[in-house]
């Protein structure tokens, strides 16, 4: 998979505070939007999001120019964001009373488009939330990061086959779900 | 992309700008003892230093890098003027160390107080060591006035600005510096009054208000509880 930006990682071994800067421009799309389908939730995207660039600020701190200039931003990045979110979704998991992962919410009705582009669509955020967590991750990081089968095996930390069959199962679930009556309008 | 459910699955393109959020940002502003350089993110104002001479900056940026652990790139607008009312973002301490910089925040200006007060303030009186620790790496010093700290017996005690600074930071804040460095030389820590029965550290408002027959040193907060005195509640001496 090519990355989209190839002179960010060049930036990065040059200046890694202004370069990071860049590569914050260049991706927060990318983060957030995977994050909104992980989490179904806009505040906790914005969240998550930010935690993951941190996150991977601090790990490039320890890189060395090599190292640095080795990486695949995009991937890389989405794996940084799909850790996060599964240790932030542990955690509550562990202290359900201090900080308790927001329950999607089940709309009763099909939402207008502007309330889609600036709440999210509820119907397919509860979809989501539906899935066992490793079809959901695959459904996400194939086809709302855009990663390559490979890169989601890596992601994963699974096979490549396993990896598309997440996928696939993931997406045969999401459309019966999102299907069924009772969840949305036809 | 022809099949709908993986158009819907593509989020809406909008947000807000991370980088606000992600991205912290330093310049050189004024400080009361001179220029300082500033680092600020979106909550405020999160490490202050003195401008060195190295060229851009490369000592104060490593420093972050290493403490703070968030990209850091110049400012491009003017930041005000540093001082107790600027707003501070303290994220990155731990909650001990919020703790410590949120008492030495309490102090009035003027006025001194010993590290173990602000270890009793805290609730770990025996933590004298660790609240110098954290007060000597002081993220926001100038904002959160470490200077008003000092050692047990009174005398100053070092600063990360030096000595001569703290000095200078609190005579400008209107501290009588001879005096309460007298009170040192005889040992005293504690100034009662024998008309209310309170006892004050020597730097307290209500201490400066005692007249010389009326005053009564004492050279431990035991000794002050033995003669029966309490401690003021504005300054609580640990009486």
């Amino acid at each position: 998979m090519n990355d989209l930006h190839p002179g960010l990682v060049a930036a990065l071994v040059v200046d890694l505070d202004a370069g990071f800067a860049d590569v914050v421009r260049a991706y927060q799309g990318l983060l957030l939007g995977t994050a909104l389908r992980l989490t179904g939730d806009r505040p906790a995207a914005e969240d998550l999001a930010a935690e993951a660039f941190l996150r991977a600020f601090r790990a490039l701190r320890d890189y060395d120019a090599e190292r640095i200039a080795a990486l695949e931003l995009r991937g890389w990045l989405v794996t940084v964001l799909l850790n996060e979110h599964r240790n932030t979704v542990r955690t509550a998991t562990r202290r359900p009373a201090l900080s308790g992962a927001p329950l999607p919410e089940r709309a009763a009705r099909e939402p207008g488009p502007a309330e889609v582009a600036t709440r999210g669509d509820p119907d397919l955020a509860a979809a989501l939330a539906a899935l066992p967590a490793v079809q959901r991750d695959a459904v996400v990081l194939r086809h709302v990061a855009d990663l390559d089968v490979p890169a989601v095996a890596a992601a994963l930390g699974v096979g490549e086959g396993t990896a598309r069959s997440h996928v696939s199962r993931g997406l045969a679930r999401l459309r019966t779900l999102l299907a069924s009556p009772d969840r949305s309008a036809p | 992309m022809s099949d709908p459910l993986l158009a819907r699955l593509t989020p809406p393109d909008v947000g807000p700008d991370l980088a606000r959020q992600v991205v912290d940002t330093f310049t050189t502003t004024t400080g009361p003892l001179g220029d300082v350089l500033v680092a600020r993110s979106s909550e405020g104002v999160t490490y202050v230093r003195p401008v060195s001479d190295d060229g851009d900056h490369a000592g104060f940026r490593a420093e972050y890098r290493r403490r703070l652990g968030r990209p850091l790139v110049p400012d491009d607008a003017a930041v005000p003027a540093v001082g107790a009312r600027t707003r501070v973002d303290l994220r990155a301490c731990s909650p001990f160390e919020r703790d410590v910089l949120d008492a030495t925040a309490s102090i009035p200006a003027g006025q001194t107080r010993p590290y173990g007060w602000v270890a009793r303030e805290v609730g770990r009186p025996a933590a004298v060591r660790a609240v110098g620790t954290v007060l000597a790496r002081n993220p926001v010093p100038l904002i959160v006035p470490c200077h008003r700290v000092t050692r047990a017996d009174g005398s100053l005690g070092r600063y990360m600005l030096g000595e001569a600074a703290k000095a200078r930071l609190l005579a400008d804040e209107g501290a009588d510096l001879e005096r309460l460095a007298a009170f040192t030389t005889a040992g005293v820590v504690l100034v009662g009054s024998d008309t209310t029965g309170i006892a004050c550290l020597p730097s307290c408002h209500h201490a400066r208000r005692i007249t010389d027959a009326h005053r009564v040193p004492f050279r431990s907060a035991t000794a002050a509880r033995e003669a029966g005195y309490r401690g003021c509640r504005v300054c609580r001496p640990g009486v």
